[in-house]
């Protein structure tokens, strides 16, 4: 009895410590949830005297991903962004980070384009303004122009089906307001 | 040699403005950097790092506080940048907890002196005490002082026959007088008529 009070609290510690554990640091929770996507103006990666604008798509759900010709894990994920764009279920819009054009234009041509159009952040401004702090994150906006996810890393084939699909899915019942 | 020493001035400080540069310097210390999260946004080489630096730069020229600085970017990457969280209620427990936790062991080895105080003044009596219950033993006619002379019996041929030793034997017989004292003194506390009869016939 006399031991059972430090032993409870040494063991709820312990459990706290252990939760912590397993948590991944490099997760930062984003606070642009459920905020407005940040407003930008850009040249587009295919014609750079086009500028597109996330206004032109009030009324759609897409996706914004962020990528770059030098980033390693978005070769990882390209796949999954090729089968996502042939498969049509939600738009999918790149923001190219920092990159070179020629470069990207390059990866584009050799993994496949499943990108409806891209954009060229090149000195990163735009990405400060959505939060990317690593290449590839991809963001989810509805058709009020309201980002309602993120992903932090390369899509994977679970992120899509148990979390951003369904979301899509639940976005396009929703009247555009 | 001047030429190549302002030469290298400028290269560390790229717009040449030293008050400007130490502001930024200041004030990136105490954002964290996303990329390598154990540093700072001044110490980081990650190349968001040099950007954002970049950013606080411009911002401060066009005129910007440090504290709508510090909203840009926690609006962005959330306070998780902020290596001196704000005071908020998600943050209480990281701001008072450490104090509370003083506070509670502090209390906590108020309460263990206090009862170890009170264990070490049970161990001795005075010698008034002492004659005091050595009376009440010997003299006094309450069947619970009984049960006492009963126990002192089995102090003694516990210690007799070599239950206990002596140092248990004489902090058991001062154990004992104490709670005889203590009954007996509560008892005497409220003045009852049934007290004053006993006196009298006593």
């Amino acid at each position: 009895m006399k031991f059972a009070v430090p032993l409870v609290l040494f063991a709820a510690l312990a459990g706290l410590l252990a939760a912590g554990l397993r948590r991944d640091p490099h997760l930062v929770p984003s606070p642009l949830i459920d905020k407005p996507a940040p407003a930008f103006h850009l040249a587009r990666l295919d014609e750079p005297s086009r500028a597109f604008s996330p206004q032109e798509l009030l009324g759609k759900v897409w996706l914004l991903n962020t990528w770059a010709s030098w980033c390693v894990s978005c070769r990882q994920e390209h796949p999954l962004l090729m089968a996502l764009s042939k498969a049509e279920v939600v738009p999918i819009y790149g923001l190219n980070y920092k990159d070179n054009r020629a470069d990207a234009l390059e990866w584009l041509s050799q993994m496949g384009n499943p990108y409806v159009l891209n954009v060229q952040d090149i000195n990163g401004r735009v990405g400060i303004d959505y939060g990317v702090y690593g290449v590839p994150e991809t963001y989810l906006i509805d058709k009020a122009g309201v980002i309602r996810y993120k992903q932090i890393g390369p899509l994977t084939l679970e992120s899509l089906e148990k979390t951003i699909l369904p979301i899509v899915g639940n976005l396009n019942d929703e009247l555009a307001k | 040699m001047r030429s190549l020493l302002l030469f290298l001035v400028l290269l560390s400080n790229p717009s040449g403005d030293s008050d400007l540069e130490h502001r930024v310097m200041t004030l990136s210390q105490q954002f964290r950097c996303l990329v390598c999260q154990n540093e700072t946004i001044a110490d980081s080489h990650a190349d968001l790092a040099a950007d954002l630096r970049q950013q606080i730069r411009e911002q401060m020229i066009a005129g910007r506080t440090d504290a709508e600085i510090t909203t840009f970017l926690s609006d962005r990457y959330g306070d998780f940048v902020l290596y001196r969280p704000r005071v908020s209620p998600r943050t209480y427990a990281l701001w008072f907890g450490p104090f509370a936790m003083l506070a509670a062991g502090l209390f906590a080895l108020y309460l263990f002196l206090k009862s170890r105080l009170w264990t070490l003044n049970r161990r001795t009596l005075s010698a008034d005490e002492n004659r005091k219950a050595d009376a009440i033993l010997q003299f006094s006619s309450n069947p619970n002082v009984a049960v006492y002379r009963d126990q002192f019996a089995e102090i003694e041929s516990d210690f007799r026959i070599g239950v206990i030793v002596q140092e248990e034997y004489e902090r058991d017989r001062v154990d004992l007088k104490r709670r005889l004292l203590e009954e007996e003194i509560s008892k005497q506390a409220p003045k009852t008529p049934e007290r004053l009869l006993n006196n009298s016939r006593g």
